[in-house]
């Protein structure tokens, strides 16, 4: 068997599913994936399509991805069953930069948590948890962390009515120092996430998602400014966010042309 | 240093190929400024199209099988790259591609009334159905659409061809008959296909693509080996070019400028600075020029 993970796909049969909500399953492998968190894989679905995911749980001998069912590929995802048969490639990527010592901040929005939640696992117990979600169904998770966590959904039927960046916030303004936030979710909840944290001079890490081909700096369907998404990102630091004019404006469509963020994410939920 | 090639200067003999990057001027720019002295926009097409499903590039360890399958946003749908490649400050080539003698030049004329500092016509994309490659195979065809071409357009015409020609030297002599300016060789090889034996499917969406990285160097030396010995308009080399004793062997092959494409994977974005380095390197260390050693396999010993 094949186990350069990084060029054709090694094929594995789904171990385990957990559905998480009416939209969001999880899936699991049993494979030793060497894995960052912040990394992703390609998942081909033979005969469908292939998309990059975020590695959301991560053991030495086992790893999941948790898929969101918004398009055809993503459908078809979250109905593999125990025993269907998926490739992989990867993991491709920087991953986050992680601080396991200092006080942070993470800031989680939606199915954002994926990358997240193999994050929080890898730091200090002085970690300031900021989770939101539509409503309650949609908040992953929900009994995995020692860390204690912030809660808010737009609805307000679990946690505080309103966003994550309202929470972050109000935590800056009592004074609670971060040396790092990490954040990934919504790409305008991220921009203001990024603004909050310019503001008070606090750096940042940023996962960002663009439209995919190779997965590895080749092909450019990915390119978000001067950044190559796949291999450059997907994690994103202050001091390239400030300079990444695409960030919150722009990304390109499958055909290359480049359309605002708005017309981006209709056409990617489909 | 700086070379000249068909009026223009460029800093180096580095160039970008057509499909890799390339796909706004901000990636360009940056490509630029790692050391590659003309960069080729991904191929331009007269209608806007998605490209294959994924997979559609798979890295083989020894190079790659593609099929991205000619996404484009269409030459008309394109102004905002063309009012920020307006103001590049680096010399630039723009791919383009047709289904037809005539939508070849359609976008021909359009594509040369942005001012690019050359035209590329592929005439060899082994990726869709009905686009560029039955042109490169055929010295007529490549002769009617180059000659077609040449007539809408006013900046100097480089023609890309595939290595499935039966005789890529009469292709090329064809091309500069018909008033080529230069000659870029070659496109992806093959096609080949990749099957999962698991799954017991061809692992690109498309089935079929096009090889590329280090296992085709040897037929793009051929390539450009017998197109050197068949015309005089000078000739990019590209195909598996990864390091720069794999360039010089291409410039010796009758190579004046060399592309890069998938060595940015194998080497990072800077692929182009570290070989144009080496290059130097090598050249210094033999105490000869770029010029001295462009096409000198062909010399009988």
């Amino acid at each position: 068997m094949n186990t350069i993970t990084d060029q054709r796909h090694i094929m594995l049969r789904v171990d385990e599913k957990q559905l998480e909500n009416p939209e969001f399953a999880t899936l699991f492998f049993n494979y030793a994936l060497p894995f960052k968190p912040g990394q992703f894989i390609m998942v081909w679905i033979p005969g469908i399509d292939e998309k990059p995911y975020t590695i959301s749980f991560h053991s030495k001998d086992r790893f999941a991805i948790t898929v969101e069912a918004k398009g055809i590929f993503s459908q078809k995802a979250i109905g593999l069953n125990k025993g269907d048969l998926v490739g992989i490639r990867g993991p491709f990527g920087n991953g986050f930069d992680i601080k396991s010592d200092g006080a942070v901040a993470v800031v989680a929005g939606g199915c954002g948590m994926a990358p997240l939640a193999v994050l929080v696992e890898q730091l200090s117990e002085n970690t300031c948890f900021i989770h939101g979600a539509k409503s309650k169904d949609y908040l992953l998770y929900q009994d995995r962390f020692d860390i204690e966590r912030q809660f808010c959904t737009d609805d307000g039927s679990f946690g505080r009515k309103g966003f994550v960046t309202d929470l972050l916030e109000n935590e800056i303004t009592l004074g609670r120092h971060f040396d790092m936030v990490y954040t990934c979710g919504p790409e305008i909840m991220m921009y203001n996430v990024f603004n909050i944290c310019e503001k008070h001079h606090i750096p940042c890490q940023v996962s960002l998602e663009r439209y995919m081909r190779c997965g590895f700096g080749v092909c450019g369907a990915c390119v978000c400014g001067k950044q190559v998404v796949c291999k450059d990102g997907p994690v994103f630091k202050s001091s390239e966010l400030r300079d990444i004019k695409d960030f919150n404006t722009k990304a390109l469509l499958k055909s290359g042309k480049d359309v605002d963020l708005a017309r981006y994410f209709s056409w990617r939920c489909k | 240093m700086t070379i000249q090639f068909l009026g223009k200067t460029l800093k180096n003999t580095m160039v970008l190929a057509s499909g890799i990057l390339g796909n706004s001027r901000d990636i360009l720019e940056r490509v630029h400024e790692n050391g590659c002295g003309l960069v080729t926009m991904k191929s331009i097409g007269p209608e806007p199209r998605d490209g294959h499903k994924n997979p559609t590039v798979i890295d083989l360890g020894h190079g790659m099988i593609n099929a991205v399958g000619l996404p484009s946003p269409g030459y008309l749908n394109m102004e905002n790259e063309w009012n920020d490649l307006e103001k590049r400050d680096f010399p630039l080539v723009a791919s383009i591609y047709g289904g037809s003698v005539r939508e070849y030049q359609m976008v021909a004329e359009f594509v040369s009334s942005k001012k690019p500092d050359f035209i590329e016509i592929n005439i060899s994309c082994p990726n869709s159905e009905k686009h560029g490659m039955i042109f490169g195979v055929n010295p007529q065809s490549s002769h009617d659409v180059v000659s077609a071409v040449k007539k809408v357009i006013n900046v100097p015409l480089i023609v890309k061809l595939t290595p499935q020609a039966p005789d890529i030297g009469e292709i090329a002599r064809a091309c500069e008959d018909a008033g080529a300016d230069a000659i870029c060789a070659i496109n992806t090889v093959g096609p080949g296909m990749v099957i999962d034996i698991e799954s017991r499917m061809p692992v690109l969406a498309f089935k079929k693509g096009g090889l590329s990285g280090p296992m085709i160097k040897p037929v793009a030396i051929r390539c450009v080996f017998d197109i050197y010995k068949a015309v005089d308009i000078p000739v990019i080399g590209l195909g598996g070019i990864t390091t720069g004793e794999d360039a010089i062997e291409m410039i010796m092959a009758g190579a004046s400028l060399v592309g890069i494409g998938s060595a940015v994977r194998y080497r990072g974005i800077d692929v182009f600075q570290k070989v144009a380095d080496e290059m130097e390197a090598w050249l210094s260390d033999h105490h000869c020029s770029h010029e001295d050693i462009i096409g000198a396999a062909h010399k009988e010993k």
